[in-house]
Order: structure tokens, then C-alpha cells, then sequence
């Protein structure tokens, strides 16, 4: 399946045809599908006039599209060993400056412009502390996380820009092919997500600057430049997640992407990546945004308070790495 | 050009790029939308308007993260700036309650003649305004009550559960007139564990079983456009057939609208809460599926201040037969429809 990694061991010996199969699916993201699998069951079964509809997955996947493609950047930041706890900040900023009036008066191209040059650039200024400042992550992003949420609010006045200009609704809100555009821009940015990490150069790169970046720089690789170009990476997935939040909710406002980044880590690392880096899956992380969106959506199909629902989602997040390190500890000792 | 070397040239190219880049965006920062102007209502009456001895009036608020909340401090600079015997001093806004704490004792040390506090937790800031109060210094405490009344000279502030109660009297009349019977109404509240939102669905609850009615969903939207957005969007495709959905607040009623226009849905109507002037100017124009809002107005941070300098020149409300100011003032959850939104769009914040 999708999954890279630095050499896995678990070769049965006595290879009967559903151990053969066993051993080539991952184990990890086997487990992720019967999550979903299971939440689709329920959801089916509990209100079965209105989940397998194709409005309501047309629904699911256009609320999971936003914090999936920030997911997607968080992927890699954390695969190369790092950590960003300022998507959140950013797509609030993005959204808010493609929503000025200043802004908003020259037209649809330069607001989506505006959010991909402040949300990359953003990245960046994490990626240059990180690489080259030598400031950890963790409060590298951290200070973006404040001051990018600050800039929002004080660019906006704390209030809400709604967008006036009809050619951006019709481009963003509408369909193609039948499919939303924004179902179409998440499938993108994780298809380009996909073989950017498992098929290219700057994938392999990716993994092992996060499995040892002292092997990694005498292997020859920038370990610096690769840094600070996957924090840019993450910043601008965040902009295209802020371009999409804003179309989703016709507005930009600087409580756009509250708590993304816990969602996003909790995305990623049910997805199987490691939080210490060197290894990642783009599809566990795509698994991650749906179970959690799935869920939300089953719930409150079936009138469920929104506090069950985060106890349940807590509950989702330490199965899921519970059962992925029974999975891992049992490859082992095969 | 030409005689330049190969990266010398490229690193120009970049650097202009990068110029280019920066005019660019310092020219999208500018943010001043043709309707910003929000004038704060002046409630005026008797001689109390007449200047009288100057006031020094210190105010504290938590951080502005949402319109209404912008609204109140917004509300309270405008008022004091109309009132040329008051010297307003504001500390600036934290999400933060100790820091907020903080703010309120240095303007004891300031000596400021009268305090208004509208606190982020009213339990937590008590004991502060009880020192103000022991100070000599009157404390207008707004909408969110101080624990003793100890530490507030006058309570101003909004009716929570009587929001709920004229929500649900307005879905009850709607329902009622559009002859619906076994209605499926919904209720898009805020922030669940904060008490106003509780109060609010109690009174919600309480409105609607007078008229033997109930809420058949209810989801929380956290008070944000894009959870607004989300939790509309959910709630939605949950329910094929609605008749009438109650939004706690206007602010995440943006994002309700935005879910309600793309799932392409009318057949019920929106009654909105606090009191936004898009949301009005939406109930105003009609053809849209918001009818009504319930009042929750930031107009009450206004009338906090012109209380504040009352009290500054020991002067009473002169229209009352009292000789002080009341100990506490319930503002009214008005319902505000087509037919009386002209009366209301003054205190319309903007979200």
C-alpha cells in the first residue's frame, strides 16, 4: 500500500495464501479501514434514509476537504521529524487577508494569490527559524501559532469579512463533473501529497531527514534547505485550506481554524505516522481526517450531544495507536 | 544585462520578484469596508445630559475573538467619546483572566473615579472587583454577574433565558400562523459549557413546552463562522424536513447561512440571536430563509458607561422616581422581525 518506510521486517515463513496476503496489507492502515468500515456500518444501520446518500457523503467529504489538505502538510512536517502547531493560525490569516476589502476589491485571482503568498510565506518563516535559526519546532510554531492569530485579528478588526464578489462563490462553491470543487481540490492536494512523498526525490528526502538527519547530511542531502522547504509546504497547503474554509463558509474571520492543528496531529498519527519522524503515510492520514469526519457526521445524524462526540473521538485516537502498537510489537517478534 | 553573471542575474530576478511580492501584499492589508460606521446609540433623557463634573471612567474588557464582543468595546469608546465630562480608560482586551485582573488593579492604583468590568469569568474576577468597591471606587459590572454583590455597585446586562423563552414564543406564533402542526424545529446553540448558552436552551426548552412543542436536534456550533458552517452543514443532512431552527448568535449565523445556501434549502425559517446588522439588513431586505433575531444588543456596554459617569457625579436617573441608580438593569430580548427592524437597526453590531 501507500506506506514508506525505512525496512520493515515480518516475512512468514509458512506462506499460506491468506498469510501471504496478510503479510503484503498493512496491518496499520488494514486496521484504519475497518475503523471506517465500522463507523459507515453503524451510520448505515442507525439512520439508513440518510447516511449512504450521496448528499451526505458529498457532505462528509466536503467537511473533511479543508483539514484534510492542511493534514496532508502536517504529513510531511511530521514525517521529516518536526511539528506545526500554527496551521490553525495560518489558515485564520490567509482567510482573513485574501478577505480584505483592500484585497477583495482586485478580484477573485488576487484574494487566492493573496492566502497562497501569505500562507507559504508563513511556512517559510517557520521553515528559517527551524533550519537556521536552530529554534525547536514545537515553539517555533508555537510563536507563529500567537502572532499569526494576532496579525488576523488585528488585520480584520475582529470581524467577519463576508466576500461580496459572485465570481468567487461561482468558482469555489460550485461543481464539477457533478463533484464540488472542493471535493476535487482535496483530492488533488492529496494525489500530489501522495507522490510527492512516496514517488519522488523530495519524499525520499523527507524521510530520512526524519529518520536521521545526521545520516541524511552525510548522505549528501541540504537537511536545512529540505527543512525549511517542507515547513513552506505545510503553510501553503494551509492557504489552500484557507481558500477552501472560505468559500465553504463565504467569509474570512480570525476564528477560522481553531484547534486545526490538534486535528490535523490526531489525523496524522492515527494515520500511522511517527510522531519522532522517519516515517509516514499519506493514506493513513487521509483515513484519519475521514474516521473523524465520519464520526462527527454519524453523530449528529443520530441527535448526539457534541460532548459524547469528543469522547469518542478521544477514544478513536488511543485505539487506534494502541492496536497499531500491538500490530507493530507482533510484526516484531515474527 | 547581458554582461551579468548567470546567478547574479537570477538572484536580481528573484529580488524584484520578492519586492514585487511584498508591494503586493502590503497593498491587501488595508482593511476599511464601505460600511464600518457603527455609532453607538446615546440613551439620553432628562437633565442628565447637561455636562457635569469631569469623570474618569477605567474600563476592562476580555479580548474581542468575536463581533459581539468587538461590539461591547467598540460600544463603550464610542459613548465616552460623546460624553465631554468623561476621561475613558481602557486597558487592552485578554483572553487571559489573570491578566484581566491584572488590568483592573492597576486602574485602582490609577484611581480612577468609577470602574465598569465586563469580566471573561465573573466568578474569577469578584474578589478584584470587591477591592475596587472597598477602594471607594463603584464597580458597573456587565452581563456576565460577579459572585457577591459585594463587588458591583450596578449590574447591567443581557436576559439569557428570556432570549430562549422569545425565540421559542416567535417559533411558537410562526408555526402557528404558517398552520404547521407536529413541527421539526431545531436549535443551533453556542459554546456548551458556558452558562449563557445553558440558559439559553433552558429558556429555549421552557418557550417551547408552553406551547407543547420541543426541540427535535440540537447541535452546538462553538460560536464561530466555520463551526457555524460545519455543525449547519451536519445538521441539515440529519434532518430532510425542518420547519424552524433557532441560532443562539449571529456571528456563527454566517456560517449557518452559508450551509443553508449550499444544501439548497428554504422550506423552514431562521430566527438569529444577539442582534447583527447584516442579519437584520438580511431580515429587512426578506426573501431569506432569517426572519426574526432576539435581541442580545453590545448597546448595553453604551448604557454601562452612561451609568458609569452618572455615578462618577453622583447623579441619579432622572426619569425614575428613584434618587440613585438601580442595583441592577435587565436589558429586554426584543424580537426583531420585518415589521419593527427599522426601530432596531441603530443598535445593530457589525459581526
Amino acid at each position: 500500500m501507500s506506506e514508506q518506510t525505512v525496512p520493515a521486517a515480518a516475512v512468514p515463513t509458512a506462506p499460506s495464501r491468506l498469510g501471504r496476503w496478510w503479510a503484503r496489507a498493512d496491518v496499520r492502515l488494514t486496521s484504519l479501514v475497518l475503523v471506517l468500515v465500522a463507523l459507515c456500518v453503524v451510520g448505515h444501520l442507525t439512520r439508513p434514509d440518510a447516511f449512504l446518500t450521496e448528499g451526505n457523503i458529498s457532505t462528509v467529504l466536503r467537511l473533511a476537504a479543508a483539514i484534510g489538505v492542511v493534514s496532508v502538510g502536517m504529513t510531511f512536517v511530521i514525517t521529516a521529524g518536526g511539528i506545526d502547531l500554527s496551521v490553525g493560525s495560518i489558515v485564520a490569516l490567509s482567510s482573513v487577508w485574501m478577505t480584505t476589502w483592500a484585497t477583495q476589491s482586485y478580484g477573485v485571482g488576487v484574494m487566492v494569490l493573496c492566502a497562497l503568498l501569505v500562507g507559504t510565506g508563513c511556512g517559510l518563516v517557520n521553515g528559517l527559524l527551524v533550519a537556521y535559526g536552530s529554534v525547536v519546532p514545537f515553539i517555533a510554531t508555537l510563536a507563529m501559532m500567537a502572532s499569526a492569530r494576532g496579525l488576523a485579528e488585528r488585520i480584520s478588526g475582529r470581524q467577519t469579512q463576508v466576500v461580496t464578489d459572485p465570481a468567487f462563490g461561482a468558482v469555489f462553491r460550485g461543481d464539477l463533473l457533478g463533484v464540488p470543487v472542493l471535493i476535487w481540490i482535496f483530492a488533488v492536494v492529496f494525489a500530489a501529497g501522495w507522490v510527492l512523498l512516496n514517488r519522488t526525490t523530495f519524499g525520499r528526502r523527507t524521510l530520512a531527514v526524519g529518520g536521521n538527519p545526521e545520516a541524511a547530511r552525510l548522505a549528501g542531502i541540504n537537511v536545512r534547505r529540505h527543512t525549511a522547504l517542507v515547513y513552506a509546504l505545510a503553510g501553503l497547503c494551509c492557504a489552500i485550506a484557507a481558500i477552501m474554509v472560505v468559500a465553504r463558509t463565504t467569509s474570512g474571520a480570525s476564528t477560522n481554524g481553531l484547534f486545526y492543528e490538534l486535528d490535523a496531529i490526531a489525523a496524522v498519527v492515527i494515520g500511522g505516522t511517527l510522531l519522532s519522524g522517519g516515517r509516514g503515510s499519506m493514506t493513513g492520514t487521509l483515513l484519519g481526517v475521514l474516521i473523524f469526519t465520519t464520526l462527527s457526521n454519524v453523530f449528529t445524524l443520530n441527535n448526539f450531544e457534541t460532548d459524547i462526540q469528543n469522547i469518542a473521538k478521544g477514544a478513536i485516537i488511543v485505539l487506534a495507536v494502541l492496536v497499531q502498537a500491538r500490530f507493530r510489537r507482533r510484526a516484531r517478534a515474527a | 544585462m547581458s554582461a551579468l553573471p548567470d546567478h547574479a542575474r537570477r538572484r536580481f530576478l528573484l529580488g524584484t520578484g520578492a519586492l514585487g511580492a511584498t508591494a503586493l501584499l502590503a497593498g491587501c492589508v488595508s482593511n476599511s469596508p464601505p460600511t464600518q460606521a457603527n455609532p453607538a446609540p446615546v440613551a439620553a433623557g432628562g437633565d442628565n445630559v447637561a455636562p457635569g463634573p469631569p469623570v474618569t471612567i477605567g474600563f476592562s474588557a476580555p479580548a474581542a475573538d468575536h463581533g459581539w464582543m468587538a461590539a461591547m468595546t467598540t460600544n463603550a469608546r464610542a459613548q465616552a467619546e460623546r460624553l465631554p465630562d468623561v476621561t475613558f480608560r481602557a486597558t487592552e482586551g485578554s483572553a487571559d483572566v489573570n491578566q484581566q485582573i491584572a488590568q483592573v488593579e492597576t486602574l485602582i492604583n490609577e484611581k480612577v473615579d468609577v470602574l465598569v468590568i465586563l469580566p471573561a469569568d465573573g466568578k474569577a474576577l469578584t474578589a478584584v472587583g470587591r477591592r475596587a468597591m472597598d477602594a471607594g471606587i463603584p464597580v458597573v459590572n456587565i452581563d456576565r454577574v460577579f459572585d457577591s454583590p459585594e463587588a458591583y455597585r450596578v449590574w447591567i446586562g443581557g436576559d439569557n433565558y428570556g432570549m430562549g423563552v422569545n425565540a421559542a414564543n416567535h417559533i411558537a406564533a410562526e408555526l402557528g400562523r404558517r398552520g404547521v402542526t407536529s413541527p421539526v424545529i431545531a436549535e443551533i446553540a453556542g459554546t456548551d459549557s458556558l452558562p449563557l448558552t445553558q440558559e439559553r436552551s433552558a429558556g429555549f426548552r421552557a418557550g417551547l413546552a408552553k406551547h407543547g412543542l420541543s426541540v427535535s436536534r440540537r447541535v452546538a456550533a462553538e460560536f464561530t463562522v466555520e463551526t457555524g458552517e460545519r455543525q449547519a452543514t451536519n445538521l441539515l443532512q440529519a434532518a430532510s424536513r425542518l420547519d424552524a431552527v433557532w441560532n443562539h448568535d449571529d456571528d456563527q449565523g454566517i456560517g449557518v447561512l452559508a450551509a443553508v445556501e449550499s444544501a439548497r434549502r428554504n422550506e423552514f425559517f431562521l430566527v438569529g440571536g444577539a442582534g447583527s446588522r447584516p442579519m437584520m439588513e438580511r431580515i429587512k431586505a426578506g426573501g431569506s430563509v432569517v426572519q426574526a433575531t432576539v435581541l442580545y444588543s453590545p448597546s448595553m456596554c453604551s448604557s454601562a458607561i452612561s451609568l458609569a459617569r452618572l455615578l462618577g457625579q453622583s447623579r441619579g436617573m432622572s426619569d425614575l422616581a428613584e434618587h440613585e441608580i438601580p442595583r441592577s438593569i435587565t436589558t429586554y430580548s426584543a424580537v426583531v422581525t420585518r415589521d419593527n427592524v427599522d426601530q432596531y437597526l441603530d443598535v445593530g453590531f457589525a459581526s
